[in-house]
């Protein structure tokens, strides 16, 4: 096996080892519901089994040692030696988690043995106690078979008789004189007689029973023990005599059949002796036994008749319902669809500005294009999208070790684990879930006490959800602690200067201070979340990925972090607009409606500020040129276009822009990549022509209105 | 014409590790998830030697030696079951359930090869 | 034993040089991903004034440096003749706008000397030194200073 090979072969252990822990946990969590649910124990035993194996052929002792023991003890709840307990429970979960420490450790090269190994193994022995016959755990015993030594060089070399008897078990097996005697022939010289003496005659042969008696002459510098281990499958269904060895005088002349290659079958047996064609008088008794023995060509071991099939290209491995993809070929396929998408909007462009008149065939066939560019897109798009579920079960281990660290007990609840997500997205979210995990229990959860005085189950829960909601993906973290205290952080911000005593805030505004930078909540750090990374870290972390997170908060209650992710990273409905000599887009799903403004529409409140009548309500109008500082506000709106933008976060509001152009398909390029985030855009795209046109937000548009204006914040270059 | 070869494990990387082993080695190799799947291949494809791990879902190995010793075939396929276990036990049950031989992992490739040898003739 | 000495300090550099505002510059070659001519830019609202604008660079979003204004001898007046250096800091890709590159050099690191006094205070904050070749003072470029912003708040 070449080197790269060793590689991929090591990196796709790893991989399955990821499936196998994650599987692992499934069976756990299915034990907790129902302990007597066998297929779930014994799935856990087949995976830490299965981990174990592929261990072991990688020479991964520590996992293989730990593996072996977690193994045994699962061996014995399955056997019912054993009755499941909750701690036993908690056990398991504490060696899954270990193991899967052993094999991440495993994968940068690290084969030591962990500390934590040690005491889960005390403990899982408690449980195995004498049954654990097999004691330590498999090593590694390579036969070493010296399979091309030349017999014929050593002067040590000795001639052993073999007389050889099958049983009907032997065949019955599967296994094969012929195929006994060829292997002999790797450690010496050879030579068969067959003695048909015991062999009935026809009329009272018995097709099961092998009468015959091989005697085989084996001359070899190896000893009787290589010839024993020859025989070694078949040791009980035989019988087997080797005489005692008599020494050769003299060298043996090289014979050509030594060193070649696997004797053929008629060789074994001399021309004198004919052998009846048991074959044909086994398959006339309708048994599915043969014989060998009869004359064969090289070519089809098999016999006459049972000629393999035809069909050599029969080759194809098994197709599993999924295939594993190199993530950067789905990267290159994404960008050559997303090229794709644009050049299709270039073609469209210049197709429009030739003017082909409408019904001919080029613009139905663009249509198609265009729809084919999308389906191909979204094809592609939902390749990389994967279920969160090994990401919330990571979560679960994060919720039980802050639980321990921080003497509470908590209960972890998932919902839509099969939710698919972006792979990208998913790993990006780690980090951020994790902190807010920690934050949970440790600031959110009371400690059991606390909770029992409030009339609340001493158990905290922390519930994990996802789901897809209008063209996003929500995450919310929610736990049913004590909410979160309005009155210290508010004090905690004052005096951090972030705010003034005189400001009055609405209580979301309260509970949102605590994305504000530096933030924490408890005077002293405490030892889980304390270490001086704050929420806005979390925040920042999500707006790179697109999204937005919020904080809801009841007190007493609990509090939820709800997080909202862009779906599909790819592309947008998009509202091609001008502004300001500025070509920008605004997604569709942002606009209700677009109104050419005539003065009546209109009223001015104060100096700068301009409302529509819409609806029956006053809808703010804000300028987007100037709100991105490309222009002032223009004096007129009428000969402007406003654009009606609704949406769940927030009132509505107007966009002043010059003129729409266009409504396309837009692919979405990162800004956060190689720049960062900009307040009120949320992508940047490219258009038909090459050039580049920023995506707005419309959503954090009238927030950063609200906080006064975007110019208030210092950008920043580097993440 | 080379010895078809049927391989069965539940462990993606045991699977690998046959066939990268058994292809090079000059054996054409096909491969099953577990004892269900591997009976179906096992009926398709007629293989001349099948090696089988025995924890498995759906169907073990012991399952699947069992059930493809009872189809009717016209020589008895030699099957050889890949086990953790070296003692006499695991010899006993393997023998008892009507394998043709053993291999213990950790293999190497000259196990592996060596126990293939002892129960099937090369073309 | 001179040997020996020039030895231990002979550690090959490949740098490219270029001019920005009549100055000479040069950072390590091993960051340049390719050198681009000039295409105007797509404005960002609210950026620093040295930020540029973006391009598009087969498909991804890059910001360009105004080099000019960043190394605080103003706005440049990019015209077809000026150049993009595209080049990755960290993991970002940045272009850094120039008035033309004028060579790629291997230098050894003894042949870079500390920054001289004439240099002015502006220009000394994203130098690590400086280089003689043929009459020219050309000034190493540390390229995480161009982007370095103020901290944040942070742990």
């Amino acid at each position: 096996m070449s080197g790269s090979d060793k590689e991929d072969f090591r990196s796709s252990f790893f991989e399955e080892c990821e499936e196998l822990l994650e599987m692992t946990q499934d069976g756990l969590d299915a034990m907790a519901d129902d302990p007597h649910d066998a297929e779930a124990v014994n799935s856990v035993f087949r995976a830490v089994h299965s981990i174990k194996g592929g261990a072991g052929a990688f020479g991964l002792e520590a996992v293989v040692d730990f593996a072996h023991k977690f193994e045994t003890a699962m061996d014995a709840i399955r056997s019912g030696e054993a009755d499941l307990t909750d701690d036993m429970l908690d056990l398991f979960r504490m060696c899954g988690d270990n193991l899967s420490d052993l094999v991440a450790n495993a994968r940068n090269g690290d084969n030591s043995p962990l500390e934590a190994s040690g005491q889960l193994e005390e403990r899982l022995l408690e449980i195995t106690g004498d049954l654990d016959e097999e004691g330590d755990a498999p090593e590694f015993n390579p036969v070493t078979l010296d399979l091309d030594a030349d017999p014929t060089d050593s002067d040590m070399a000795a001639t052993y008789t073999v007389t050889f008897r099958a049983k009907a078990d032997l065949f019955a097996a599967g296994n094969d004189p012929a195929a006994l005697f060829a292997a002999l022939r790797r450690i010496g010289e050879v030579t068969v007689e067959a003695s048909l003496d015991d062999v009935p005659p026809l009329s009272d042969l018995n097709a099961l029973d092998c009468a015959v008696l091989w005697t085989v002459s084996v001359t070899t510098d190896r000893g009787e023990a290589d010839i024993r281990d020859v025989f070694e499958f078949v040791e009980d269904c035989c019988d087997l005599e080797i005489s005692a060895p008599e020494p050769v005088a003299e060298a043996l002349p090289t014979t050509e059949g030594a060193a070649e290659d696997v004797a053929l079958v008629p060789d074994l047996v001399p021309d004198t002796i004919e052998m009846p064609d048991l074959s044909d008088l086994v398959s006339e008794l309708g048994e599915g036994k043969e014989q060998q023995g009869s004359e064969e060509t090289p070519a089809s071991p098999s016999g006459q008749n049972a000629p393999p099939p035809a069909k050599a290209s029969e080759k194809t491995t098994k197709s599993a319902n999924t295939i594993r993809v190199d993530l950067e070929r789905i990267d290159k396929l994404i960008n050559l669809v997303g090229e794709l998408v644009i050049k299709e909007a270039m073609l469209s462009q210049s197709v429009d500005e030739l003017d082909i008149a409408r019904g001919s065939g080029v613009s139905a066939a663009l249509d198609s294009l265009k729809q084919i560019a999308s389906e191909i897109q979204e094809g592609v798009m939902a390749i990389r999208a994967q279920p969160v579920k090994p990401m919330f079960q990571r979560m679960a281990r994060i919720v039980r070790e802050a639980g321990s660290a921080t003497g509470k007990r908590v209960r972890f609840v998932t919902i839509g684990d099969y939710t698919e997500v972006d792979k990208t997205v998913i790993e990006r979210l780690v980090d951020p879930l994790t902190h807010m995990i920690r934050n949970a229990i440790d600031h959110g959860l009371e400690s059991p006490e606390d909770r029992k005085a409030a009339g609340k189950p001493a158990e905290g829960t922390i519930t994990l959800s996802a789901a897809h909601r209008s063209g996003r993906v929500l995450i919310d973290v929610v736990d049913d602690g004590g909410g979160i205290n309005r009155e210290v952080v508010r004090n905690l911000a004052i005096e951090r200067g972030l705010i003034q005593e005189s400001d009055t805030l609405t209580p979301a505004e309260i509970d949102h201070l605590l994305f504000m930078p530096g933030f924490s909540s408890k005077t002293e750090v405490s030892e889980l979340s304390g270490r001086g990374v704050g929420l806005d870290v979390v925040r920042s972390a999500i707006q790179k990925l697109g999204g937005r997170v919020a904080i809801h908060s009841e007190p007493g209650e609990g509090a939820t972090f709800s997080i909202s992710l862009p779906l599909t990273l790819a592309v947008l409905e998009g509202m091609v607009v001008e502004v300001g000599g500025e070509t920008m887009v605004v997604p569709i799903s942002s606009v209700q409606e677009t109104v050419r403004p005539t003065e009546a529409d209109l009223d001015r409140l104060g100096v700068d500020s301009v409302v529509l009548r819409n609806r029956g309500e006053l809808v703010p109008v804000v300028d987007l040129g100037a709100f991105f500082g490309f222009r002032r506000a223009p004096e007129t709106l009428e000969d402007h276009v406003l654009l009606l933008i609704a949406s769940d976060q927030g009132p509505r509001y107007a966009l002043v822009v010059d003129a729409i152009q266009d409504q396309r398909q837009v692919v979405i390029k990162s800004l956060e990549t190689n720049y960062q985030q900009i307040s009120g855009v949320a992508a940047a795209t490219i258009l038909g022509d090459g050039r580049i046109a920023l995506i707005i937000d419309a959503d954090t548009i009238m927030r950063d209105l609200g906080s006064g204006g975007p110019g208030e914040k210092p950008m920043k270059m580097a993440g | 014409m080379s010895l078809r070869i049927l391989a069965i494990d539940d462990s993606r990387t045991m699977r690998n590790l046959l066939k990268a082993t058994l292809c090079p080695a000059g054996f054409d190799v096909d491969i099953a998830e577990d004892g269900e799947d591997g009976l179906k291949r096992f009926d398709d494809s007629d293989p001349d030697v099948v090696i089988t791990d025995i924890n498995m879902p759906r169907l073990d190995g012991f399952g699947f030696i069992e059930a493809a010793r009872q189809r009717k075939r016209e020589r008895v396929v030699p099957i050889l079951v890949l086990s953790t276990e070296s003692g006499d036990d695991m010899k006993a049950r393997a023998r008892a359930s009507g394998a043709s031989g053993w291999i213990v992992k950790p293999f190497d490739e000259e196990k592996l090869l060596w126990a293939i040898e002892r129960v099937a003739s090369k073309g | 034993m001179q040997d020996a000495i020039l030895e231990s300090a002979e550690r090959d550099l490949e740098v490219v040089a270029f001019r920005v505002a009549g100055q000479d510059f040069c950072f390590d070659l091993a960051s340049v991903r390719e050198i681009r001519g000039w295409t105007s830019t797509t404005a960002l609202p609210h950026a620093q004034p040295y930020v540029k604008g973006v391009i598009n660079l087969r498909g991804s979003v890059v910001p360009v440096i105004d080099l000019s204004q960043r190394l605080g001898f103003g706005e440049a007046d990019p015209g077809a003749r000026h150049v993009i250096i595209i080049a990755v800091v960290a993991d970002q890709t940045v272009g850094l706008l120039a008035e033309v590159v004028s060579d790629i050099l291997t230098v050894t690191e003894s042949e870079l000397q500390p920054i001289p006094d004439i240099v002015d205070e502006t220009v000394r904050q994203f130098i690590s030194g400086v280089l003689i070749q043929d009459d020219k003072m050309i000034r190493r470029l540390e390229l995480g200073t161009i982007l370095e912003q103020e901290g944040r708040h942070a742990a």
